[in-house]
């Protein structure tokens, strides 16, 4: 059945597509349009993709914060069909609008900017921002580029965005600007350590630096029901949350906006970007944040595979799909729930809280390799061992650093 | 494969020259990131997958970061700030023929040399096979490294940190 | 001309653009970045030999290269430290003015 699943039509579709059009061209040409079509295909998906989460953003914080979100942009009054569409399409048209007003502003440049770094900022940040795309496993063989070392190239071009944020702060020639660019690199660069921390463990039981293998390795099920996906075990776990919180980080996501709020330096280092440039830089942390949520989806939730046996009909893709669908519900949840997070509270939180526990992960995960060997009752002592070297250290560190501050107190409206 | 190669040479040294001629540091920092990365596509073409890109995490990810940080920590006054004093003529013409001596002997040295028959492809080195090789015959380098950085985070800490607390106690 | 030779020369002038602006410009972090430029035209020579080298199964040359990159990341830390440092003292980063200590 899984041999029938893996070779079912809806499975192999996209592959034989692409096959199909690049078997139509004469031999020299195939190799580009080969990539072409790969790279047009990742564009498409993952551009519509930024365009509805920016809707589902606005409604699902709308519904947290009981009311709608935006739903009065529907399709122009004079349509080409022959009767008169009057419906408002629950405003998903809304990030259409959004785009031809982002084009159709003016864009200012401060005169005394640097032109050249002013303009090129929002192109790098959105070019490494989709670079990262290259290495997620979308679907079974479906990858647009199959690296030896993926997730290495993964944390370089996400490093490299961060590069984008200082050029865009100071060729602004703003002091408001530099202050809120250096603030931001700080926040980037102390959670960029928790980030690949937490994702040490996964190379250490994987043994590889593929993605595409680290899916296939997590593609056995006991008993025919119970995925042995990373995040069902307990360094997986623990992994996962720390990879969470700095992925909210890392792509500057409540409760860590501190560089775009609106009530901190105006917009931190894009105060001088308006138009289209500022849509890019949107643009570009959406992309950043879905590219984590997939490598999330890729190493802690088992990417493409499904749940159960009986589950495998569903083909690969959309099984990646729907996991990354709620992985970004659950951020679009924790942006609508938390506070934010003061720049102190941040860094402390990266430094003296994140990076110790993801230490500690590792040592719990080579535990976790080096004891693979015991079965029967004895795997009940592995789990539990396992479980306390995370959770022990969690509980006294968080109660010690919390020390000192009182309980919080709430205060509700009458 | 030699036109790739020469597209990537020139973009190298041409940003490598230029960021050493710029007057405006912050220009010149940008441009030696510039050469970093054109370095890290030199190590793609030659097959070295993993070095490039931990050439990029590094260089263009990490020091790219402590170099523009101390750049603005270190400025001037506000009007100056972003230029440099221009070098005197003497210093620059004596180093400009120091490097272009240097230069000629190497170039003259490499040319004259003859090498074995080069391998067809690059080595086949996977991840795997690295990390062996990490572990088990250079396990001692590396974690002496591990000591060095280690070590070198504490002092710059330390360095760049004291100063404060002495300027603050100074001043009346 | 081999593309050895090719690749030699190309980090010959690499480390010789380096040199002549870690000589000539008297701002430290300016010297600073030289000796950087310096450092990563060594590793190129390493790549161009583990790559044209006699065929060997070995990484050695790219084991080589990432030590060498951490290294120069240690060094590039403690340097801009110790730039933050001397700029505290005397107001800025003229490498002339760091005389001090001479006799």
């Amino acid at each position: 059945m899984i041999i029938a699943a893996a070779n079912s039509y809806l499975e192999r579709a996209p592959l034989e597509w692409r096959d199909w059009a690049v078997n139509l061209l004469p031999v020299p040409l195939q190799w580009l349009t080969h990539h072409l079509i790969t790279i047009v295909g990742v564009l498409a998906v993952f551009g519509l993709f930024f365009a509805f989460t920016t809707v589902a953003e606005r409604k699902l914080l709308g519904r947290l914060q009981n009311r709608l979100g935006p739903n009065r942009s529907g399709v122009p009054k004079f349509s080409i069909l022959p009767w008169h569409l009057k419906h408002k399409l629950f405003g998903l048209t809304q990030p259409f609008a959004d785009a031809i007003k982002a084009l159709t502003k003016e864009d200012i440049v401060p005169a005394a900017a640097d032109h050249v770094l002013h303009f090129l900022a929002p192109v790098i940040v959105v070019a490494f921002s989709l670079m990262t795309f290259a290495v997620l496993p979308f679907g079974r063989n479906i990858i647009p580029v199959d690296l030896d070392a993926a997730l290495l190239y993964f944390f370089a071009a996400g490093a490299a965005t961060e590069l984008a944020i200082f050029m865009a702060g100071w060729s602004s020639r703003n002091k408001y600007s530099l202050l809120a660019a250096m603030r931001a690199l700080a926040q980037l660069i102390s959670y960029e350590l928790p980030l690949i921390l937490s994702v040490v463990p996964i190379v250490l039981v994987a043994g590889t630096l593929s993605t595409k293998t680290i899916v296939v390795n997590q593609g056995f099920w006991t008993f025919g029901f119970l995925p042995h996906w990373f995040i069902f075990t307990p360094w997986g776990a623990a992994g996962f949350l720390i990879f969470l919180v700095a992925a909210l980080a890392e792509s500057n996501r409540s409760p860590f906006d501190l560089p775009e709020a609106e009530s901190e330096l105006i917009a931190g280092h894009l105060t001088e970007y308006s138009g289209f440039k500022y849509a890019l830089f949107f643009m570009a942390e959406y992309f950043g944040l879905t590219a984590l949520s997939g490598l999330g989806v890729t190493l802690f939730l088992g990417g493409w595979q499904a749940p159960c046996a009986f589950l495998e009909f569903i083909p690969s893709y959309l099984w990646f799909m729907m996991k990354l669908v709620g992985m970004i519900v659950f951020f679009i949840w924790v942006r609508g729930t938390l506070l934010r997070l003061r720049i102190d509270q941040l860094t402390r939180l990266a430094w003296q809280f994140l990076v110790p526990l993801a230490l500690l992960n590792i040592a719990n995960a080579a535990f976790w390799v080096l004891t693979s060997h015991w079965s029967g009752p004895l795997q009940l002592v592995r789990w539990a061992v396992s479980l306390a070297i995370v959770v022990i250290p969690f509980l006294v560190m968080g109660r010690s650093l919390t020390a000192g501050y009182a309980p919080r107190t709430y205060r509700y409206a009458p | 494969m030699t036109f790739a190669l020469i597209l990537i040479a020139v973009l190298m040294l041409g940003s490598a020259a230029a960021a050493m001629l710029l007057r405006n540091l912050i220009h010149s920092a940008l441009l030696l990131i510039l050469s970093w990365a054109g370095v890290a596509m030199f190590y793609l073409w030659a097959g070295a997958e993993f070095v490039a890109f931990a050439q990029i995490l590094v260089y263009v990810g990490a020091i790219s970061m402590v170099v523009l940080f101390a750049v603005l920590l270190t400025r001037q006054n506000q009007v100056a700030d972003m230029l440099i004093e221009p070098a005197t003529r003497l210093r620059a013409i004596s180093a400009f023929t120091v490097g272009a001596c240097l230069a000629a002997v190497m170039a003259s040295a490499i040319l004259s040399s003859h090498f074995r028959p080069p391998a067809a492809a690059a080595p086949a080195t996977d991840v795997k096979q690295i990390g062996l090789d990490l572990m088990q015959h250079h396990g001692a380098a590396l974690l002496i490294v591990g000591v060095i950085l280690t070590v070198a985070l504490l002092g710059a800490t330390v360095l760049a940190a004291t100063e404060a607390k002495r300027n603050r106690e100074d001043t009346p | 001309m081999t593309p050895l030779h090719l690749c030699l020369l190309i980090s010959t002038g690499l480390f010789c653009i380096g040199l002549t602006g870690a000589l000539a410009r008297s701002n430290t972090i300016l010297v600073l970045l030289g000796i950087e430029l310096m450092l990563n035209a060594a590793n190129l020579n390493f790549i161009a030999f583990w790559r044209f080298g006699p065929a060997t199964s070995q990484a050695n040359g790219m084991i080589f290269v990432l030590f060498a990159i951490a290294i120069a990341a240690a060094e590039a830390a403690v340097g801009l430290a110790l730039i933050i440092a001397v700029y505290r003292h005397q107001k800025n980063i003229r490498l002339q003015e760091t005389s001090h200590l001479k006799g």
